[in-house]
């Protein structure tokens, strides 16, 4: 029996998808058969990130109406052979999520697949209740700074309240991924401190992912961020937040601020 | 098409305690509803908006002149969720339900809530807490953080290890401490129980309120942030002093 993961957050554009694609494929990579899911019915993006939004035939809603059987809507990866693909549907209601599909689809994944990561919604209703409502483990991705902080504290208010496990007297893992961290800005005071979001959220931390244009230059090619270039910052973060996931002890760094004296300079004043 | 679930999912009813203000209005009531908009005036009627119950025992009136009664509160806001004290030739259906076995919590009476001069919160000395014998208090203590968009809400003493998020609230009947950070609104006193008190070992509050008389984190004193603060009334003043 494999584990559904979360990716949340609350508030939009922190990352979310992002973070699904990078960690589905740092996990796959390992060898560990992996299906991210897209929950954002009616925006769906992950089928973007992860370069198959062309081979979408069948998805999420035609799957928990009945309409088509699991393995005809899950896509293969084309890089990694361990790494699937469930889209979410872009044209149906949100409201076609019901908890009783979402329960049989989740449950049959777990059966096939080591990690089943989610790739939740922004926001508190009903496609973010869907979303994280079977989880095991939860990914809040926050960024550093206080609407994102605050918006990460509601969503695990409600993932101590109504999740499954909740309801059955049980916890969800609770994770804290940091993510478009600008040491720069971290330095000039512009930007919460790591400290200051951990004592906020409480929760303990995955990982900091650095703000880095790997980012838009890996989604605009349609490649998970780890597999874009595997020895960038952005990427190297990400696999050491896999790593931990799957119960390794990596030690945290938090990213510096590595440019020089001009370096700095230059872009301040450019900012 | 999806199929069709084979049995019809349980209704489940489920048991909720809730606390609930309660007012007891006198006759007349025109003089009594001045009182009552002297009173919500000067606690911006925060707590008018919490469920409200009507106990009119012993009130000679007929079911026009409660219709009209609950009528005016309505224009002030003031949504009664039940009637204590009824008789069934008052009630009618277009009224709130009747409502039995209350458990009263500490009393309000107006007119111990007259105006005196509002004094600032200022860094005196407290007074003794009064000790009553015989007078005890339920309490709960909460582990957890309280998050933002979390309401805690009991009728006694609060005590949470951990901190109250940013939109986050929590609502006593009696005092509250808060082993961490009060970022959201601690109200205490709830019930107009004026002895109670707030504690924090780290005020970034949004707002604080005992009784209802409130301050926001606007009106809090900017060297105040960050500290550990206790709170209490004095006179109808919200006071405020650091711990420690």
């Amino acid at each position: 029996m494999g584990k559904a993961i979360v990716v949340t957050s609350g508030k939009g554009g922190v990352g979310k998808t992002t973070t699904t694609a990078a960690l589905g494929a740092a996990l796959a990579s390992r060898g560990e058969k992996v299906v991210v899911v897209d929950f954002d019915v009616g925006l769906r993006n992950l089928d973007l990130v992860m370069g198959a939004e062309r081979r979408v035939v069948y998805d999420l809603i035609n799957i928990i109406q009945g309409e088509a059987k699991l393995q005809q809507a899950l896509i293969r990866d084309k890089r990694l052979e361990t790494l699937y693909l469930l889209p979410a549907s872009q044209t149906r209601d949100k409201d076609k999520l019901t908890p009783e599909g979402v329960e049989q689809v989740i449950t049959s994944l777990k059966k096939n697949f080591d990690w089943v990561i989610c790739d939740s919604p922004a926001g508190i209703e009903r496609g973010p209740t869907m979303a994280m409502r079977h989880a095991d483990i939860a990914i809040v991705v926050t960024n550093p700074e206080v609407s994102s902080v605050r918006d990460s504290d509601r969503i695990i208010g409600l993932l101590d309240a109504k999740t499954a496990r909740a309801e059955r007297g049980e916890r969800v893992e609770k994770h804290l991924l940091l993510t478009r961290y600008d040491p720069a800005r971290a330095e000039s005071g512009d930007m919460l401190q790591v400290d200051d979001v951990l004592e906020i959220l409480s929760i303990p931390l995955l990982g900091i992912i650095p703000e880095s244009m790997d980012v838009l230059r890996a989604s605009n090619l349609g490649t998970p961020v780890t597999l874009a270039d595997k020895h960038s910052e952005t990427a190297q973060a990400y696999f050491a937040a896999a790593r931990r996931l799957t119960g390794e002890s990596v030690p945290i760094t938090i990213p510096t601020d590595r440019r020089g004296f001009f370096g700095k300079f230059f872009g301040r004043k450019a900012a | 098409m999806s199929e069709t679930l084979t049995a019809e999912k349980p209704i489940r009813l489920k048991g909720r305690s809730i606390l609930a203000l309660v007012l007891s209005p006198e006759l007349p009531f025109d003089d009594w509803l001045r009182r009552l908009d002297d009173l919500a005036a000067r606690s911006a009627g925060y707590f008018l908006k919490r469920p409200i119950i009507l106990d009119i025992t012993g009130l000679d009136i007929d079911r026009e002149q409660l219709r009209d009664l609950v009528s005016r509160l309505g224009d002030r806001d003031v949504r009664i969720m039940g009637i204590e004290g009824a008789a069934p030739s008052q009630l009618a259906v277009d009224l709130p339900p009747a409502m039995s076995g209350g458990r009263p919590a500490s009393d309000i009476d107006p007119s111990d809530a007259e105006p005196e001069s509002p004094q600032p919160a200022t860094q005196s000395k407290p007074p003794a807490p009064e000790w009553k014998p015989g007078r005890t208090v339920p309490s709960i203590i909460v582990t957890e953080p309280v998050r933002s968009g979390q309401s805690l809400m009991f009728e006694g003493d609060i005590t949470v290890v951990g901190s109250v998020g940013s939109g986050a609230e929590v609502v006593a009947g009696g005092s509250i401490h808060i082993y961490g950070t009060l970022r959201g609104r601690a109200v205490a006193g709830s019930a107009g129980d004026a002895s109670a008190r707030i504690f924090c070992s780290k005020l970034e509050a949004e707002l604080v309120a005992i009784t209802g008389l409130y301050k926001t984190s606007e009106d809090l004193e900017p060297e105040l942030r960050g500290k550990s603060v206790q709170f209490w009334l004095k006179n109808d003043a919200l006071m405020v002093e650091k711990l420690g």
